[in-house]
């Protein structure tokens, strides 16, 4: 399973990488695995408040449908919109053009609620 | 209960298959992505670990036939080389299963049935047929390989001759290769163009891997499978028929023969129809599954009973029992897991035309 180093995880399979006070979030390569070909994605509207392990939005796969939950509390300032027409950018790139939705934080300090790369791989491994 | 192993099951776990529990076997469900698999049925050529469902032999005299009142189909009136879909159904009209029979000669048939339902088929025939009816339920020796897609006769050519030319929708033939005599149809559950392999239980990996050995040909999964059936509108058991529906419900009156008598004709003569299955196609991606419900307006008119995403139409897609009155093609509708989410229209199916199916 690919893991990036410098994202922050959660045990749900959802990834956070921070830009000062942004945090844009998705799901981890491990998560898509197991979900299978992502057929629809339900983006947060723009503006929504949510806290830390929240529901941000849904994800639909050809085998269920899923919930992912906001790694952090905050405000989402902006979403993919590419997902809208091609929601199996979250299986071919899960870390990059597959990312969901950018928070802005409003709290730093749950941070330390995450895992690290290094705490994520070890999580899977379990 | 044990899950049971198909004689494929090491080889589908060395083609890193996932695995799931399907009717009491454990099933290859996807080989990598559903989806690639779905399209590539209908671009090329998929073979399918089918060995899950049931092979019924029946040999009778067909002047006193008893297997004729024992289901819907003709048997007797059939000729031989056919196959023909129809219902094993309760007295009250009700589906116990549905099934496709073979007419092998003038006094033997094969009936092949759901995997789900292989029990109650086989006590429910057995109460039916009559003392010289010969019954052998062949399920465990028998492997069937579904061969499915555009260029699939080009590949069942080079394993069982040219004659394979003459085989037309819904027949079949027995075929000599890898050492014996073998019943191939030309049927399916994709709506292409294919063939339904039946095989002794310990020749599947030698004949799993020479079809793999092709171009062109790859391995598809229960995944697939029920995207492609869906795109077509073929009904599942357990989804669209259940004990609880009638084949009149799912608008199958013309696999039905009024003709003759069969068990549970007089309960649909009877049968006043509240429902009808109908297609009905999503205004985007959003997947309603079963259970789903359906609406106009706010009112509550139906429940979906299988639904997914369509990679050849760019959409969700699925199938409904509708109130009866509400049940006419471009309808407008809502659908939704418990209020109306999104909106949509009742089509009537197959969802795709023009397949390869009958080329």
């Amino acid at each position: 399973m690919n893991i990036k180093q410098d994202y922050f995880y959660t045990k749900e399979h959802e990834w956070a990488n921070l830009n000062g006070n942004i945090a844009r979030v998705g799901i981890t390569d491990y998560a898509q695995h197991k979900l299978g070909d992502i057929t629809y994605v339900e983006l947060p509207a723009i503006g929504k408040k949510v806290k830390q392990g929240e529901v941000l939005n849904g994800v639909e796969s050809v085998k269920a449908a899923s919930d992912v939950y906001s790694p952090l509390s905050g405000e989402v300032v902006k979403v993919n919109t590419a997902l809208e027409n091609d929601p199996g950018l979250i299986n071919r790139s899960p870390y990059e053009d597959g990312w969901i939705a950018e928070i802005k934080i409003s709290d730093e300090n749950e941070i330390k609620n995450l895992m690290t790369a290094n705490d994520y791989m070890k999580f899977l491994g379990e | 209960m044990e899950i049971k192993k198909t004689p494929l099951y090491d080889y589908h776990i060395k083609l890193n298959a996932v695995m799931v529990e399907f009717a009491g076997f454990f099933m290859p469900v996807h080989y990598g992505s559903i989806l690639e698999e779905t399209k590539h049925t209908r671009q090329k050529i998929s073979i399918f670990d089918i060995f899950h469902m049931g092979e019924f032999y029946i040999k009778e005299n067909p002047e006193k036939s008893s297997l004729d009142y024992a289901i819907t189909v003709p048997v007797v009136k059939m000729k031989n080389g056919k196959c023909k879909y129809g219902f094993l159904l309760n007295e009250n009209g009700t589906i116990i299963d549905d099934l496709i029979v073979y007419r092998i000669s003038d006094d033997e048939w094969m009936i092949v049935v759901n995997a789900s339902n292989e029990k109650i088929d086989e006590e429910t025939l057995k109460k039916r047929l009559s003392n010289s009816a010969y019954f052998e339920n062949r399920s465990n020796k028998i492997m069937k390989i579904d061969v499915q897609g555009p260029l699939s006769r080009e590949i069942i050519k080079k394993i069982a001759g040219e004659k394979i030319n003459n085989l037309k929708y819904y027949t079949f033939d027995k075929f000599d290769f890898m050492g014996g005599r073998y019943i191939i149809s030309r049927t399916g559950y994709t709506g292409e163009l294919g063939y339904e392999i039946y095989i002794d239980a310990e020749k599947s990996e030698e004949l799993w891997k020479k079809l793999l050995s092709f171009n062109d040909v790859k391995p598809a999964g229960l995944g697939a499978r029920d995207i492609l059936r869906l795109e077509m509108g073929y009904p599942l058991y357990g989804d669209e028929l259940t004990c609880e529906t009638t084949p009149l419900d799912a608008g199958f009156q013309k696999f039905l023969d009024f003709e003759k008598d069969f068990a549970g004709k007089k309960a649909l003569l009877n049968h006043k129809q509240k429902y009808l299955l109908c297609g009905f196609i999503v205004n985007g991606r959003k997947t309603i599954r079963h259970n789903g419900k359906v609406f106009i307006n706010e009112k509550e008119i139906g429940y979906v009973t299988s639904g997914v995403f369509s990679p050849h139409l760019n959409c969700a897609i699925g199938m409904a029992y509708v109130l009866k009155e509400f049940a006419l093609e471009n309808t407008e509708i809502f659908l939704g897991k418990e209020k109306p989410e999104i909106s949509g229209k009742i089509i009537k199916p197959p969802f795709l035309k023009n397949t390869s199916l009958k080329s």
